[in-house]
């Protein structure tokens, strides 16, 4: 017999792959659930705070959905540095030059494999100051009120960094949800050079759409297209009487 | 052009899986090259002036010389079987390099593939995923009837295309990761897409999968580098045909018992 014992799916390296395009997925449908909710900025305070409110009415859909994006950003996170670490033992060194077909597949398709764990690192980094800036609301020197998501959001955007930090998060989430839009097809096996150009055309289309919207967010903001009717000085708002007790952990 | 040219070369040279391995400067030795030589040639002439003056000649894996076998493979630099795409280090002719460039000549570099000298690399992992693949069942004898088993002409240009695949190597050198899937997705894809293979494709990739993790090599991250270096060009719509294939079988294969068998 000379067929090898079969190993559990979670200990392939493809299997391992197909959990981390799965949760990338997840995660993907966040984003895009996420942004597309946000643009509601443009449609005032009163809009965009109802929003956040009725959300808020629904904590089991809120709390199911956080337990699931830990879930899945955790699993994502695990998986990749299994593979990467077992990347780097399988490969011993560089060669003494680099290769110039690595300049082949076009600027942006070689930028965004190249960047991924480097660009994954960043957006990581970017979601905690993002958690705790709007989410848990601790970040220090930031305006938050809970209930008051709008103020929250534009209060914020309107600091040059905090926009600045915004900008460049999400150029560099462009670039790790193009590559893994196109590589989880691959990794998942519903690629075939037929359909390439249509997966590349559509991933492009929603990546534009996540990044367009989150890019567009802070800079109305800091322009004051949006929420441009808020006073300059937040301490002059009315801050609702119940108003929560504070950060919750 | 010129008829020769003179090269500033360096090449890898290692005594061995444990040898630290380390680039010495052949250029005195790698003066007046006929560009229409192959580069093994080339490295055949550079070994007759290192004996002559009373050096180790470079070892480096040949045979075929006509780009078929799969035996030949070195990374020039950086890029296995050197510049030229779709072609390998025997079919690699001088005349592709200019008077005086500079050549860093390696081995693959991957932890799945020991170097026993120099240049020359123990592939044998690869043999031991094609075993871990199995065989089909198949009728031995007598060659059967050529129309036996009808395959419509598109599904057997792609297993072709598959089965192209001359197990060099160069897929593995170029990866990052040091993943064989590129050559393990031809293998798995050449059977599995002719009626002969379907008895067995299920247990053909979970095997070869399994041996593939076994021996060390990484997993694929689709940087598809594999592809720009494969001699014989093979695309990577095979590697996503085999990630298919395992998640299939992994989740509905179960071996088949034995038991019962001709009782119906």
């Amino acid at each position: 017999m000379a067929t090898a014992k079969a190993l559990p799916l979670t200990q392939t390296s493809i299997g391992q792959k197909a959990l981390v395009a799965l949760t990338g997925v997840i995660l993907y449908g966040f984003a895009f659930v996420h942004a597309v909710g946000n643009l509601q900025v443009f449609l005032g305070e009163e809009h965009y705070n109802a929003y956040a409110e009725m959300l808020q009415s629904m904590p089991k859909v809120v709390w199911a959905t956080r337990v699931i994006l830990l879930g899945s950003l955790v699993t994502h996170i695990a998986l990749v540095l299994r593979i990467l670490g077992r990347a780097r033992e399988a490969r011993p060194g560089r060669y003494r030059v680099d290769a110039p077909i690595a300049n082949e597949q076009g600027i942006l398709q070689r930028y965004a494999r190249q960047t991924m764990i480097l660009s994954g690192l960043i957006v990581f980094a970017y979601l905690a100051f993002h958690l705790v800036h709007l989410t848990i609301g601790v970040a220090p020197g930031l305006f938050f009120h809970r209930g008051l998501a709008y103020q929250n959001l534009v209060y914020g955007m309107r600091e040059p960094w905090v926009a600045g930090v915004y900008l460049f998060a999400n150029l560099l989430l462009g670039l790790h949800l193009f590559h893994g839009a196109t590589a989880l097809f691959q990794t998942l096996g519903l690629k075939h050079p037929q359909w390439d150009g249509r997966t590349k055309i559509a991933a492009l289309g929603v990546v534009t759409l996540i990044v367009g919207a989150n890019v567009i967010i802070p800079i109305a903001c800091l322009t004051r297209i949006a929420g441009g009717e808020l006073p300059n000085d937040p301490s002059t708002i009315l801050i609702p009487d119940e108003a929560s007790e504070g950060a919750e952990d | 052009m010129s008829e020769t040219i003179d090269l500033k070369l360096h090449v890898w040279r290692q005594n061995g899986p444990k040898d630290q391995g380390r680039f010495e400067d052949y250029s005195q030795y790698a003066k007046g090259i006929s560009t229409h030589a192959s580069f093994l040639e080339c490295l055949d002439v550079v070994n007759e002036r290192l004996v002559l003056a009373g050096k180790d000649p470079i070892v480096f894996d040949h045979d075929c010389r006509e780009g078929i076998c799969g035996m030949c493979g070195v990374v020039v630099n950086g890029e296995p079987h050197g510049p030229q795409k779709a072609t390998t280090t025997c079919q690699l002719h001088m005349r592709k390099f200019q008077n005086g460039q500079e050549l860093y000549v390696e081995p693959w570099r991957a932890t799945a593939f020991p170097v026993i000298k120099d240049l020359s690399v123990d592939r044998g992992a690869f043999d031991r995923i094609i075993e871990a693949g199995g065989f089909i069942t198949a009728r031995a004898g007598s060659a059967p009837d050529a129309n036996d088993i009808p395959v419509p002409k598109p599904i057997a240009d792609d297993a072709m295309d598959a089965a192209a695949c001359i197990g060099c190597g160069a897929c593995v050198a170029a990866c990052p990761n040091a993943s064989a899937s590129l050559f393990m997705s031809a293998k798995v894809g050449h059977l599995g897409v002719l009626p002969q293979g379907q008895a067995e494709r299920d247990s053909r990739v979970l095997g070869m999968v399994a041996q593939h993790e076994k021996e060390g090599f990484g997993g694929c991250s689709n940087h598809y580098l594999c592809e720009a270096a494969c001699p014989k060009e093979i695309s990577v719509k095979w590697i996503a045909r085999m990630n298919r294939d395992l998640l299939k079988a992994s989740l509905s294969y179960s071996p088949p018992s034995g038991r019962g068998g001709g009782d119906g």
